[in-house]
C-alpha cells in the first residue's frame, strides 16, 4: 500500500504561460482551432476595409456647424442637419421659450432613474419620489400654475413625448400583464376564461391597429360632445397591448415554480394573496427578466408607431426635419442621431436588467 | 427512550382523528377506509411499500390533498370542502417535505420569520428572535444570513425543521426527511427529530428509518395498497410481525 503526502510546495506550480494572460485570451477566444481562426481573419480584413472610411464620412470630413454651408459640397456627413435643428428634433412644437420646462422634466425622469438603479435606494420613499416626479413632470409640460402658460397636449412631441408614452406605457403594462397572468394560472373559470380570451384578442392583433382604433374608432362610441385626449388614447393602447405580452411571458415563469414551493407556503398557512406575493412572483419574476426587459425594449421602439396617428413623436419630428428643401439628401446623419438616442435608452434597459439578474442570484 | 406512549383513554380529545377515510385520484383508489387516532405527544411513524398512501396521508391532514369521504378532525375542527380557515388549520400543523421546498430568494432567516410575521402577525424582531432559537437548536444559527442555495442538504432539512417550529404548530408531519439526502447527513437530521421527539411533540413520520422508529415511536404503522394494514408497538412490529405483507417488507429493508 502506497501512501500519498501531499507536498504543499506542488500547489505553487504555475500553468503554462500560453494559458493566461492576454496570450491565454486570445488563443482561447480568438484561434480556438481552425474554424474560429478563419473566422477572426476574415473578420479583421472586413474591419480594416469599413472602419476607417467611415471614420473619414462621420468624422475627418464632416460638417458641424448650424448653418449647414459647405454640406451641398462637401465629402463626408452632414451633423449640421442635427445641430440646426436640434430643437425641433427633441421638442417637436412645444412653443421655443418654453423648452426648458420639458427639459427639466426629463432630467427629473434621468435623475429618478438613475438613483433607483441602485437596489438599496428602494424604500417606499422613492415609490412616493416617483409619484411626485410624474406628477411635476406633467405639470411641468402643461403648464398653468405659477403664472406659467398653459401648453396644450397637441403641441407635446419629440423625445418627451416618447419619453412620457414609454414610461407610463411600461409602468402600466407591467403591473396589469402579471394580473393577466396570475389570471390565466386561475383555478377560477370565469377568470381564466376573461383573461385568455383578452390575451389571444390583444396578441392577435397588430399595434398599428390598435392605435388606428383608438384614434379612429373609439371617439365614435364617446357621447357627443366628449373627447379624450388623444396621447391618453395612445397612451391606452400602448399599455393594453404591452400587458398581454408581458403575461404570457410572466406565465412561463409562474409554471417554472415548482409545486413544492407552493405547498410549503400553503403549509405555513400562507394565503393565496400572500402565496403570490412574498413566495411565487419574486422568483418566477426574477426568471422572466430577460424576456420581459426585451418586451420592454420593444415596446418602447414601438411607440415610434403613434406617428400614423399623427403624434410628433422622435421619429416624426426627424422626418418631418427632412421634408424641409434645406436639408433633404441628409437622412443618413439624421436617422443615425436618432438612434443613437434609441441605443442609449436600450442599451440603460438592458445593461440594468443584467446586474439586477446579477443582485438577484442566490444560487439555488 | 424511556417514555410510555400516552395512555389509551386520555382524557383529552385526541388531536387527529380520522374515521371512514377514502381518498381517489381519478379512478385511483389511494386511500381506503382509514381510520387513525393520534393523542396529543404521540409518535406515529408510517412505512409501507412506495404508491402505498402513505405521503398522501398526511398530507391529507393538512389538506394539501383533500379527501373525498369519511371525516378528518384537526384539534377539533373537521376538514371539509366549505372550511374557510384552513390557513389557520395548517399553521397549526408544521410539514417537512422529503425535498425540503426552502424559499430560495429568501434567506434563512427570513425563511423562519415569514410565516410567523404574515400567518401570525408577530413583529419582525420577535419574529426573529424566535427563529434564532430554533436555529440554534437545530444547529445551524451561524448560518441565519445565507441563502437555502448555500447550504448542504442536511443543513437544509434542519432549516425546514425549524422553519415549522417557528410556527408553534400542535403537531409535525414529516414526509420522508431524510430520504432525498445523502447518507452521511441523515443522522445529524435525525438527531434533530430525536431532540424534538423528547420535548414530547405530536409527530406523525413517514419514513424508512427503522432505528429512527425503534428508539422514538408509540406505533408504527405499516400500509400498503391505500390501506393500514399492522399497526403496532415497535417492539411488536419488528419482532412479531402479523401479516405476510409486512414480513417480507421488513425482510426486504432489514438486511
Amino acid at each position: 500500500m502506497t501512501v500519498h503526502v501531499y507536498d504543499s510546495r506542488t500547489a505553487e506550480i504555475k500553468p503554462p504561460v500560453t494559458s493566461v494572460g492576454v496570450l491565454g485570451w486570445i488563443r482561447k477566444n480568438l484561434f480556438d482551432g481552425w474554424f474560429n481562426s478563419v473566422l477572426t481573419v476574415l473578420v479583421l480584413a472586413l474591419l480594416v476595409k469599413m472602419v476607417p472610411p467611415f471614420v473619414r464620412w462621420a468624422l475627418l470630413d464632416s460638417h458641424w456647424l448650424p448653418s449647414g454651408s459647405g454640406c451641398q459640397d462637401a465629402q463626408g456627413a452632414c451633423w449640421s442637419i442635427v445641430t440646426a435643428n436640434l430643437r425641433f428634433i427633441i421638442f417637436g412644437f412645444y412653443p421655443h421659450d418654453l423648452q426648458w420646462r420639458p427639459l427639466l422634466a426629463m432630467i427629473i425622469l434621468v435623475a429618478l432613474l438613475f438613483y433607483s438603479r441602485n437596489r438599496k435606494h428602494w424604500r417606499y420613499a422613492l415609490g412616493w419620489s416617483w409619484l411626485a416626479g410624474l406628477a411635476v413632470m406633467g405639470l411641468l409640460l402643461r403648464g398653468g400654475f405659477f403664472g406659467m402658460a398653459v401648453v396644450e397636449s397637441t403641441q407635446w412631441g419629440g423625445l418627451p413625448l416618447t419619453l412620457l408614452l414609454a414610461v407610463f406605457g411600461l409602468t402600466g403594462a407591467y403591473p396589469l400583464g402579471v394580473l393577466l397572468a396570475l389570471g390565466r394560472a386561475s383555478r377560477m373559470r370565469a377568470v381564466k376564461t376573461l383573461c385568455i380570451l383578452y390575451i389571444e384578442m390583444i396578441r392577435g392583433v397588430p399595434l398599428i391597429s390598435l392605435l388606428f382604433m383608438s384614434s379612429v374608432v373609439f371617439p365614435l362610441f364617446l357621447p357627443e360632445g366628449v373627447t379624450v385626449n388623444k396621447i391618453l388614447r395612445a397612451q391606452a393602447a400602448i399599455i393594453l397591448f404591452t400587458a398581454a405580452y408581458i403575461a404570457e411571458v410572466v406565465r412561463g415563469g409562474l409554471q417554472a415554480i415548482a409545486r413544492g414551493q407552493y405547498e410549503a407556503a400553503e403549509s405555513l398557512g400562507l394565503n393565496y394573496y400572500q402565496t403570490m406575493r412574498l413566495i411565487v412572483l419574486p422568483q418566477a419574476l426574477k426568471i422572466v427578466i430577460p424576456p420581459s426587459v426585451s418586451i420592454l425594449i420593444s415596446a418602447f421602439k414601438d411607440t415610434s408607431l403613434v406617428v400614423i396617428i399623427a403624434l410628433y413623436d422622435l421619429l416624426k419630428t426627424t422626418k418631418s426635419v427632412l421634408a424641409d428643401p434645406r436639408w433633404m439628401g441628409f437622412s443618413a446623419e439624421a436617422y443615425i442621431f436618432l438612434a443613437l438616442i434609441y441605443f442609449c435608452c436600450c442599451y440603460f434597459m438592458s445593461n440594468y436588467s443584467r446586474r439586477l439578474e446579477r443582485e438577484l442570484d442566490t444560487g439555488l | 427512550m424511556s417514555d410510555n406512549p400516552p395512555e389509551s383513554g386520555h382524557p383529552e380529545a385526541p388531536i387527529i382523528e380520522i374515521a371512514g377515510m377514502h381518498k381517489w385520484f381519478g379512478d385511483f383508489h389511494v386511500l381506503q377506509d382509514i381510520h387513525l387516532k393520534v393523542a396529543r405527544g404521540e409518535r406515529i411513524v408510517i412505512c409501507g411499500p412506495s404508491g402505498s398512501g402513505k405521503s398522501t396521508l398526511i398530507r391529507c391532514i393538512n389538506r394539501l390533498e383533500m379527501h373525498q369521504r369519511g371525516r378528518i378532525i384537526v384539534d377539533g375542527i373537521e376538514l371539509t370542502n366549505d372550511i374557510k380557515n384552513i390557513e389557520k388549520i395548517r399553521a397549526e400543523v408544521g410539514m417537512v417535505f422529503q425535498h425540503f421546498n426552502l424559499f430560495p430568494h429568501l434567506t434563512i432567516l427570513e425563511n423562519l420569520t415569514l410565516g410567523p410575521i404574515w400567518v401570525r402577525k408577530v413583529p419582525k424582531k420577535e419574529a426573529e428572535e424566535t427563529a434564532m432559537y430554533y436555529l440554534e437548536k437545530v444547529h445551524i444559527a451561524e448560518q441565519a444570513r445565507k441563502y437555502p442555495g448555500q447550504l448542504s442538504g442536511g443543513q437544509q432539512q434542519r432549516v425546514a425543521i425549524a422553519r415549522s417550529l417557528c410556527m408553534k404548530p400542535n403537531v409535525m408531519l414529516f414526509d420522508e426527511p431524510t430520504s432525498a439526502l445523502d447518507p452521511e447527513m441523515v443522522k445529524e437530521v435525525l438527531d434533530v427529530m430525536i431532540s424534538l421527539a423528547r420535548e414530547g411533540m405530536t409527530m406523525l413520520v413517514v419514513t424508512h428509518e427503522m432505528g429512527f422508529a425503534k428508539s422514538v415511536a408509540h406505533r408504527v404503522l405499516f400500509m400498503d395498497y391505500g390501506r393500514i394494514v399492522e399497526e403496532n408497538t415497535p417492539a411488536e412490529f419488528f419482532n412479531h410481525p402479523q401479516h405476510e405483507r409486512t414480513k417480507l417488507f421488513l425482510s426486504q429493508i432489514l438486511h
